[in-house]
């Protein structure tokens, strides 16, 4: 048994769903309690999805559970064929389900209808919902691409010059952190490239669709955590190799185009010539002098969290402080790329222990999920978002892929936005007695009559370039000043005396970067067993902690 | 343009028409239900007792749908969470309890602030057979004082939405102190408001002369309200079946009223209070006056919006026949059809007089069909959950999501034309848009 507050993930089954949920004609018959349909409206309201997800739950009640819950399921799949005439149906039990034995498989089965019926095995007290989501995709294109599986140890056939190459887009699915528009960035990338689309799954795919995966001369895999167990069957069954690029960032896409190219025999330097991403401009200009070794924390799913650390270091010249996931499955690749970097790995999907790491290594940048939001705005940390799970807000109207040289656009502005500019910093240094700029002052945008926030000394920052959270709202400004209590109610021996001499030079420090000021002051004057703290012990202090 | 702009103007029956729907039929429906279970109970109940935390004992499922179903992540530490079952408890290399007393040990070494814990029943531990009951006695023991440890379930299986409530509130029946035979007669308010509108319906009943007035749940766990023969009590809710025959057998006495929604209900259920302790007609007429004046100027603006309008509602809360109720006769809106996932016919009995006759009613839910019976009747407002409004929405029907009937004050005189406002809005905006 174990305590869960929130969960980066959900059941196996919602993994299921987001597969269903992605493709056109395919049905999912879902044996599950009443309750369990909360699950449509992870599709309706966050992803806004504009119809219900495909699925027909049996909804049984304690009272079924006397009577014949096998017949009920053996009826809802009977009505749901007949109300929506799918191409396939998959079936399956959720939790509770799962318990009761009735064995979904064996009884869709037996009822024989004209049409593919996958039986799907999710272990909900094993696994959770991206293992779900990659069983079931795999488990369809088993089951629909296998029939036209060439004989075992056959010779794959030479492609035919007179077509351009062409691959299969795998990976995307519902629910997904901005899977639409990767989707249309990497196509038009392969297009540009010279290589075809032959199938995209699951995202808009039909299972007919699915049934013509082993035409293509190979396939990209967007997202491992969801296609990588498919990829691999359609590779040993229809000799397709497969990507390991993942194309975000820069370099990335770069290595990606190459690795494409290669696959399809073609040669990637037009397509390498004409690159347009801005960010390696917009990086190297000036004012991202700033960006130079801002310390970032790191956590999300597999793929997105390792490809973000090398972008993070490479392309914007952050110090990654921390990194992990909450996927195990994928545990030995984010280590790996701990291991680069020099930090230890956190893998862990209990979100308190990750903010737990993330208040010790105070780190000026975020990027996770909407988990991580949480925690950057309790403890007031500038934040972006680089991975599913994430909320209504992160399904953006505009177009704002994370993949290719567009997404990389992308990354340069969603990541930057959060911290302050260059010379803004600077100003605020320079300028931290100006009359309207303390704590006494009101945030200037508000107008007159604002009374300032409270929260002078909640400050999270020592130096004047960490100033990022001048923006932040009085209400973070008031759980982190909780947050900072409860840390100074740490016990503190003996706490040295300022003289008033350092304490009115402290007061010119920015209200938001005091607080940390005077901790880090105190904490230098403790080590040292200073009983006072004068000018000298604050800039020497300052020395110490500064970079 | 929206496709029910096109719609002839249909003609609005008189409303005012005799009898009710007192003895009207009902469509019974089995088939897919599309609501909530009873654990989504615990993001209003959470809140409303202070010190109160609720364990679920469940599946990664029931943590999934706590989280999903209500935005309810603004809190950094709720006082709820989930104790996930896991192949080694199902397995028996664990002992459930002995794993459960441990996540409950933890717990309550985290929050010292909490007085009462809830251990709540899933689907899954209902159907493994887990005794909480037991498991809770077993806990109480160990940490009273300090602590009371209480059971319910709120499982799918057994509960549909609010009746989590219900089944919450059932258990903290028996732990009641007694009143004393001797005591003067009291009132007791059950069912969940918001604080707000506790206080506004404290000063009314001082102002009628009840001076005992008591609310359950109370807001701290300690503060529980006693309960005995002098008790009469009024049901704020009307979903608490299983509260109202407990409090009952605690020698109780319930007070038969409509529900506080609208000028009518709320009028109603001061009523039922007012009469029982013989209060004078015209003090009780001019306590209400007041108020009552400021929701019937607040409806006037939104009976222009809403009059003549059709609605339809999927069943979700058992608000829907007081709702209904107040929307047809306080608000001339058309009742296409009102389905509720349970009907308590005793309970609302007053809701069911005060029902325009002829009233489609239907209960349970079979979510195809319905959908199938909505689309052809095309109505001009649907009330339904989270799953089906954008789908909704999306076919060119105008919705209002119904967890919000249960997550706003909308009880009461004061809060009349807030709650007329939430069935106003997405028409007005239908209005305003030009996309």
């Amino acid at each position: 048994m174990k305590l869960t507050v929130w969960t980066y993930e959900g059941p196996p089954h919602v993994g299921a769903m987001r597969i269903a949920t992605a493709m056109d004609k395919l049905h999912y018959v879902l044996h599950a309690p009443q309750g369990d349909t909360y699950a449509d409206l992870l599709f309706t309201m966050i992803e806004r999805r504009n119809k219900r997800p495909p699925v027909t739950y049996t909804t049984f009640q304690a009272r079924d559970l006397g009577s014949d819950t096998a017949e009920l399921f053996r009826s809802s799949v009977v009505d749901a064929y007949d109300r929506f005439t799918p191409q396939a149906m998959i079936v399956g039990a959720s939790c509770t389900a799962e318990l009761i034995q009735d064995d979904p498989g064996g009884l869709a089965r037996a009822i024989g209808l004209p049409i593919p019926v996958i039986p799907l095995e999710l272990p909900s007290y094993q696994r959770k919902e991206n293992w779900g989501a990659s069983e079931t995709f795999y488990q369809l294109v088993r089951a629909l691409a296998g029939p036209n599986a060439p004989t075992p140890g056959s010779e794959k056939p030479p492609r035919d010059e007179t077509r351009r190459p062409r691959c299969n887009l795998l990976g995307p699915a519902a629910l997904g952190f901005r899977h639409r528009d990767d989707v249309v960035e990497i196509t038009r990338l392969l297009a540009d490239l010279g290589v075809d689309v032959h199938v995209t799954a699951p995202l808009g795919a039909t299972p007919e669709d699915l049934t013509r995966l082993g035409e293509a001369d190979f396939n990209v895999v967007l997202y491992p955590e969801i296609a990588g167990q498919a990829a691999t069957w359609l590779k040993r069954t229809f000799k397709q190799p497969f990507t390991t690029v993942i194309p975000i960032g820069v370099g990335a896409t770069r290595e990606f185009v190459r690795e494409v190219a290669e696959l399809a025999g073609l040669d990637p330097k037009p397509q390498l010539a004409s690159e347009a991403s801005r960010l390696p401009w917009y990086s190297t200009s000036v004012d991202s002098t700033y960006l130079t070794g801002k310390r970032v924390f790191i956590f999300g799913d597999a793929t997105h969290v390792v490809a973000a650390a090398r972008v993070a270091t490479e392309e914007f010249g952050f110090d990654v402080v921390g990194l992990g996931t909450y996927a195990r499955e994928f545990a030995r690749d984010v280590r790996s790329a701990a291991e680069r970097l020099g930090v230890e790995a956190l893998i862990s999907d209990d979100y308190l222990e990750v903010e737990e790491k993330v208040a010790e290594l105070r780190p000026e940048l975020l990027l996770g999920t909407q988990m991580e939001r949480h925690i950057a705005k309790r403890l007031g940390i500038p934040c972006a978002l680089i991975s599913a799970p994430v909320h209504v807000h992160d399904f953006p109207a505009r177009y704002s892929p994370q993949m290719g040289f567009e997404g990389a656009n992308v990354l340069f502005d969603t990541w930057v936005h959060p911290l302050m500019m260059g010379l803004e910093e600077h100003l605020l240094g320079m300028f931290r007695e100006d009359f309207e700029f303390n704590d006494d002052a009101a945030p200037s945008h508000l107008g007159a009559g604002h009374t300032a926030p409270v929260a002078a000394a909640a400050a999270t920052f020592t130096t004047p370039e960490d100033s990022q959270d001048a923006g932040q709202t009085p209400a973070a400004q008031k759980h982190e000043q909780k947050h900072e209590q409860k840390h100074e109610a740490e016990p503190q021996t003996s706490v040295a005396l300022w003289t008033e001499e350092a304490d009115r030079e402290l007061k010119k420090i920015p209200f938001f970067v005091r607080g940390k000021a005077r901790r880090n002051t105190e904490a230098f004057a403790r080590d040292r067993a200073l009983d006072r703290i004068t000018l000298e012990t604050l800039y020497d202090a300052k020395a110490h902690f500064g970079r | 343009m929206s496709l029910i702009a096109s719609q002839p103007v249909q003609d609005v029956p008189a409303l005012q028409q005799q009898g009710g729907c007192t003895d009207a039929p009902v469509l019974r429906e089995r088939g897919q239900r599309e609501v909530f279970c009873g654990l989504t109970g615990i993001i209003w109940l959470h809140r409303k007792i202070q010190d109160a935390f609720f364990l679920i004992v469940g599946s990664r499922t029931c943590a999934h749908l706590m989280q999903s179903a209500a935005g309810v992540m603004i809190f950094a530490e709720p006082r709820f969470a989930t104790a996930v079952i896991e192949e080694r408890d199902l397995a028996g290399m664990a002992d459930v309890n002995d794993e459960l007393d441990t996540v409950v040990a933890r717990l309550l070494a985290r929050r010292p602030d909490i007085r009462m814990l809830f251990l709540v029943g899933s689907c899954p531990s209902e159907v493994i057979k887990l005794d909480l009951s037991r498991a809770a006695q077993r806990l109480s023991k160990q940490y009273l004082p300090a602590v009371r440890v209480l059971n319910y379930s709120g499982s799918g299986i057994e509960t549909t939405f609010t009746e989590g409530e219900d089944a919450c509130l059932a258990s903290l029946v028996p732990e009641l102190p007694a009143e004393s035979a001797t005591a003067a007669t009291s009132l007791l308010v059950v069912g969940a408001l918001a604080d707000v509108i506790e206080d506004q319906f404290a000063r009314l009943f001082t102002q009628l002369g009840i001076d005992t007035v008591r609310y359950l749940p109370a807001r701290r766990a300690s503060e529980l309200p006693p309960v005995g023969p002098q008790t009469r009590y009024l049901l704020a809710q009307p979903f608490l079946a299983e509260t109202a025959r407990r409090l009952e057998d605690r020698g109780a006495t319930r007070l038969a009223a409509p529900f506080p929604l609208g000028i009518e209900g709320t009028t109603g259920w001061l009523k039922a209070a007012a009469d029982e302790w013989n209060v004078a007609a015209e003090t009780f007429e001019k306590v209400i006056a007041a108020p009552r004046k400021r929701a019937e100027t607040a409806l006037v603006r939104h009976r222009e919006t809403l009059s003549g309008k059709r609605i339809f509602f999927f069943p979700d809360s058992q608000l829907e026949l007081p709702l209904a109720r107040f929307l047809a006769r306080e608000l001339g809106m058309e009742l296409v059809e009102v389905g509720t996932p349970y009907l308590h016919r005793q309970h609302l009995a007053e809701e069911l007089a005060l029902l325009p006759a002829g009233t489609s009613l239907s209960e349970g839910q079979d979510v195809d069909r319905q959908l199938d019976r909505c689309r052809a009747a095309r109505p001009d407002l649907v009330v339904a959950g989270l799953g089906l409004a954008n789908p909704l929405e999306a076919e060119g029907i105008r919705t209002k999501w119904s967890i919000e009937l249960v997550f706003t004050p909308i009880q009461g005189f004061d809060q009349a034309g807030d709650l007329a406002e939430l069935f106003a809005r997405p028409l007005n905006r239908r209005e305003r848009l030009k996309v």
